[in-house]
C-alpha cells in the first residue's frame, strides 16, 4: 500500500492502529510507528487525519513525525535498508558493502529507487557490533554478519521483489555472544526464590537491601539506585511510574539487547521489585526502535507473567499491589536515552530533554513521580532482592559494587559480552578478548572516555574509568583522528536541535575536522584550526542544554590530549588557510561576464 | 594567537578600519562614542579608514589594530581583508555582517550571474570592476580573526570597551549587556 494519496487505505490503517492504542494522544510515537509499518511513510494529509482523531494539532503531530529518524515524511522505498554506521561497522567494511549494494541496485545512499521499490541509507549504531556489519530492514528486522556474498544475494532478492519474509532465516540470526558470564549473565539460579516470595518482604525492606547493596545506575551516570527510589517514593502524588530504559543507543553498547533477549524475566522482576518499593502502579519498557525484533518475545514473556499472576491486579498475590508493564518503542533518536527525553517520548512528544529540576523522581511521566533505571540495573535488582544487599556489596570495589557487563567490539579476536566485577583493569579485559596491539579503547561509547595504551592499567569503576557498557578496541593500524571525526558526525546527526551550542557547535566541529581531513586535497589545516577545536570543546562542555551536547566533544577532547600527533600532522600550514576554494567562488561571475583576466581570479591559498 | 598590544604605549597605537560588504553602520556606531573621540585621538592614530581617506593599509608602519566591518562579497573585499590581516597585529570582526555575512548574504541562495543579469540587464564586464563571489562569506572563513564584536551595529559603548581593552593590552571582554546578537 502507498500512503501517497493518503485517503482510503492509509487512513483506514491509521484508524485501526489508533483504535488499538485507544486513541491515546500519549501513544503518538507508537501510533506513528505502527501506522508507518503499513503505509511506509507518513504524508501530511495522513498526519492531519491522525491529529484530528487524537485531538492534537497538525503542528504537534508533524513536530513529532519530523523529530524521529525512523519516521518518513517523504516517500521512501517499499523496502528500507539502513546500514548500521558505528565506527566498528566501518572497521568491518560496512562502507564498501553499502557501496556494493547501491551499485547493484542503481541507487545512491539516501535515495529511493525510481520505481519506489527500495531505499538504502545509513543509521546510527544498531547494537550488533560483535556480529556486524549489520543493517536494519524496514525498522523491523536486522540482518547481521554482512559480507560481499550476502550483499550480492540481498541485491538479487531486492531486484526480484522477494518479500522480506522469504529471505533466508539465517540472515536474521542474532546471537547473544556471551564470552564471560558472572552473576547477571549467569542468570538466576534454578532454586532461586520466586518473585512472590521475594516480595513478601516489606517495601521498606526491599529498599533497604538495594541501599545496602550500594547499587549504582548502569546507564552511565552511576546515580545510587536506592536514593532515586527513595526520592520517588517520598515525592508527592498518588500514582507512580517505573520505567526501564532500554533505549540502548550509545554506539558500541549491546548488553541490554542480550539481557532482554535471554534474561527478560530478571529485568521484569527488577522492575516489579522497584514498583513495590516505591509504590508504583505503571511500568514501561522503552525499547529502542532498532530492537523492534525483540518485541514479540518480550510481549510473550509479559503475557506469561500476567497469566502467572506476577503482573496485573494484586500482582504476586499481594493485595492492593496493582502493577503492569507496557512496551513502548523508540523511533531512532539517540537523545531519548536521556531519561527526561525518554519520558517526553513516552508521552508521545518530541524527545527533547527537560530542564531539571523537577527531576523525574518528582515529576516524570505525566507529572507523576517516576523511577527510570537501565535494563542492567533492574537485572541486578532481581539478584539483589534474592541474595541480599551485602552479597552484592561484597563484589567489586567499595564505591563501585557488583559486576558490570561490557559490550566488547573492534580490534579483538573474541568480541561479545564480558561481565566482570567493577574494578577490573582494562589490560585484563583486553587480554581476555584477544586484543593484541591495542592503542586505545573507547570506554562507555563516544560520550565516554578514550583510554590510551599507557593507561590500560586503569580500572573500570565509577571512581576510575566509568562505563555505560561499551568497550571498543582500536589497534595500531587505526587512525584515532578518524575515530573522533566519526563520533563527531554521530553527535551532529543525533543533536535534538533544541539549543544552539549543540545544534550549531556539533556541526562546526564536524566541518573543522572535515577541513583537516580533506579540505581541498588536505594539508590546509593549521594551528588556528586546532585552537578553534579547543574553543568549541570548551563551548560545548559548558553551554549546552543537556548531557548529549556536553559530552559530544569528549572524543575530540580525549584524542586531542592523547593523540595530538594525529591532529598535528594535519595542521602543518604555517598560515590560516580558507576551507573554501576562493577562485571557484568567482566561477558564476566569470561565466556571466565572460571575463578571464587576472582580476577575475583569486589565489585561494594564503601565502606563508 | 591573540597577540597582546603593548601596554602603556609611549607612542600612539595605529588603528585601521574598513567597511567591506557592510553599510557603514558600524562605523557610525563607532563615531557615537561622542566626546570620547577626543580621548581616543590622544591615544591612537588612524591609518587606512573612511575617516582618513588613506587608501592602503599599513603602507609605512604596521597597524596595531584593524577593525573590519562587513563580509566578503567580491574579489576586492578578499584582497583588502588579506592586506588588513597582513598589516594588522590584532584583527577584529566588527558587526553581524563581518561575523556571519549578514544582510548581504541573503543573496547566497541565488546565482550571482542571474542576479547581475536581472539588476543590470547587460552584465557589467569592465575589468576595472571586482567580480562578485558566488556567496557572501563571513571574514573568518578567509583569514584568522582575533576577536569579534557582535551586534548590528555593536553599541558605541561596546566599541569603546573594546578599544580601551586593546589599548590596555587586555583580551577584550564585553560586558554581557554590550553583546548584541540582533
Amino acid at each position: 500500500m502507498d500512503a501517497a494519496d493518503s485517503d482510503g487505505p492509509a487512513r483506514l490503517a491509521a484508524d485501526a492502529v489508533m483504535a488499538r492504542w485507544r486513541r491515546d494522544p500519549h501513544a503518538l510515537v507508537q501510533i506513528l510507528r505502527d501506522t508507518q509499518a503499513v503505509t511506509h511513510w507518513l504524508s501530511r494529509p495522513l498526519l492531519a487525519h491522525i491529529a484530528g482523531a487524537l485531538g492534537l494539532t497538525l503542528a504537534q503531530v508533524e513536530g513529532v513525525a519530523g523529530f524521529y529518524r525512523f519516521f518518513h515524511t517523504r516517500p521512501v522505498g517499499r523496502t528500507r535498508l539502513l546500514f548500521s554506521d558505528n565506527i566498528t561497522d566501518r572497521m568491518l567494511g560496512s562502507e564498501t558493502l553499502l557501496a556494493q549494494l547501491c551499485a547493484r541496485l542503481g541507487v545512491a545512499p539516501g535515495e529511493v529507487d525510481a520505481q519506489g521499490r527500495f531505499s538504502v541509507d545509513r543509521c546510527s549504531c544498531t547494537g550488533l557490533c560483535d556480529q556486524g556489519p549489520a543493517l536494519l530492514v524496514n525498522h523491523h528486522q536486522v540482518v547481521t554478519r554482512l559480507d560481499a556474498a550476502r550483499v550480492d544475494a540481498l541485491a538479487d532478492l531486492l531486484l526480484a521483489g522477494t518479500p522480506v519474509g522469504q529471505w533466508p532465516a539465517e540472515w536474521f540470526a542474532v546471537v547473544d555472544g556471551v564470552q564471560r558470564a558472572d552473576v547477571l549473565l549467569g542468570g538466576l539460579a534454578d532454586d532461586a526464590p520466586a518473585l512472590p516470595v521475594v516480595l513478601a518482604q516489606s517495601p521498606q525492606a526491599l529498599l533497604d537491601e538495594v541501599a545496602a547493596s550500594g547499587l549504582r545506575g548502569r546507564g552511565g551516570a552511576g546515580f545510587p539506585a536506592a536514593r532515586k527510589w527513595l526520592a520517588c517514593r517520598d515525592a508527592a502524588g498518588d500514582l507512580r511510574v517505573v520505567v526501564c530504559n532500554a533505549d540502548e543507543g550509545e554506539p558500541g553498547t549491546f548488553k541490554d539487547r542480550v539481557l532482554l533477549a535471554s534474561h527478560a524475566d530478571a529485568v521484569f522482576d527488577g522492575m516489579t521489585v522497584a514498583a513495590r518499593a516505591v509504590g508504583a502502579q505503571q511500568g514501561f519498557v522503552y525499547l529502542r526502535g532498532e530492537y523492534r525484533f525483540l518485541l514479540p518475545q518480550l510481549e510473550q514473556v509479559l503475557a506469561r507473567r500476567r497469566a502467572q499472576g506476577l503482573l496485573g491486579p494484586d500482582a504476586c498475590g499481594i493485595s492492593g499491589f496493582d502493577f503492569d508493564i507496557a512496551l513502548h518503542l523508540g523511533a531512532g533518536a539517540y537523545v531519548c536515552g536521556e531519561e527526561s527525553a525518554l519520558i517526553e517520548s513516552l508521552e508521545g512528544k518530541r524527545g527533547t530533554p527537560r530542564i531539571r529540576p523537577p527531576f523525574p523522581v518528582q515529576a516524570g511521566y505525566l507529572g507523576r513521580p517516576t523511577v527510570v533505571n537501565n535494563v542492567e540495573t533492574f537485572c541486578a535488582v532481581a539478584h539483589i532482592a534474592r541474595r541480599g544487599g551485602a552479597w552484592w556489596a561484597g563484589i567489586g570495589t567499595a564505591q563501585s559494587t557488583g559486576t558490570k557487563i561490557h559490550s566488547v567490539s573492534g580490534d579483538c579476536a573474541r568480541p561479545g559480552l564480558y561481565e566482570y566485577p567493577l574494578g577490573t583493569p582494562i589490560a585484563q579485559m583486553l587480554d581476555d578478548c584477544g586484543a593484541r596491539d591495542a592503542q586505545a579503547v573507547q570506554v562507555g561509547g563516544p560520550s565516554g572516555t578514550c583510554v590510551p595504551a599507557p593507561e590500560f592499567n586503569r580500572a573500570i569503576a565509577f571512581e576510575d574509568v566509568p562505563s555505560a557498557g561499551a568497550f571498543m578496541v582500536f589497534d595500531r593500524t587505526r587512525d584515532l583522528f578518524e575515530v573522533a571525526r566519526h563520533f563527531a558526525r554521530f553527535f551532529a546527526h543525533e543533536s535534538c536541535g533544541l539549543c544552539t551550542p549543540c545544534r550549531v557547535g556539533t556541526e562546526l566541529v564536524v566541518r573543522r575536522l572535515d577541513k583537516l581531513a580533506h579540505a581541498r586535497g588536505a594539508g590546509q589545516g593549521s594551528a588556528f584550526d586546532i585552537a578553534l577545536l579547543h574553543d568549541l570543546d570548551t563551548a560545548l562542555h559548558s553551554g549546552t542544554h543537556c548531557g548529549l551536547g556536553a559530552s559530544a566533544c569528549n572524543p575530540l577532547r580525549d584524542t586531542l590530549r592523547h593523540f595530538g600527533a594525529a591532529y598535528a600532522q594535519r595542521a602543518t600550514a604555517p598560515q590560516f588557510q580558507p576551507d573554501v576554494d576562493l577562485d571557484a567562488e568567482l566561477s558564476s561571475a566569470r561565466r556571466a561576464t565572460g571575463r578571464d583576466d587576472a582580476g577575475a581570479h583569486l589565489h585561494t591559498d594564503t601565502p606563508a | 594567537m591573540n597577540a597582546p598590544v603593548a601596554s602603556t604605549p609611549p607612542r600612539k597605537l595605529r588603528v585601521a578600519t574598513v567597511s567591506l560588504a557592510g553599510c557603514f553602520g558600524c562605523h557610525m556606531s563607532l563615531l557615537d562614542i561622542d566626546e570620547r573621540l577626543f580621548d581616543l585621538v590622544e591615544r591612537v592614530e588612524f591609518d587606512r579608514s573612511p575617516l582618513t581617506d588613506i587608501k592602503t593599509v599599513g603602507e609605512h608602519d604596521r597597524c596595531d589594530i584593524g577593525l573590519v566591518e562587513g563580509g566578503l562579497c567580491n574579489a576586492e573585499n578578499v584582497e583588502v581583508l588579506r592586506a588588513f590581516r597582513d598589516r594588522c597585529t590584532v584583527l577584529v570582526a566588527v558587526g553581524a555582517c563581518a561575523i556571519t555575512g549578514g544582510l548581504p548574504a541573503l543573496r547566497n541562495h541565488l546565482d550571482v550571474g542571474t542576479v547581475l543579469q536581472s539588476v543590470y540587464g547587460r552584465v557589467p564586464d569592465d575589468p576595472e570592476l571586482p567580480l562578485p563571489l558566488n556567496r557572501v562569506l563571513p571574514i573568518h572563513e578567509v583569514v584568522h580573526i582575533d576577536h569579534a564584536l557582535p551586534g548590528c551595529p555593536p553599541p558605541a559603548d561596546a566599541f569603546w570597551q573594546l578599544l580601551q581593552d586593546l589599548m590596555a593590552g587586555r583580551a577584550p571582554a564585553s560586558a554581557p549587556g554590550l553583546i548584541r546578537y540582533d
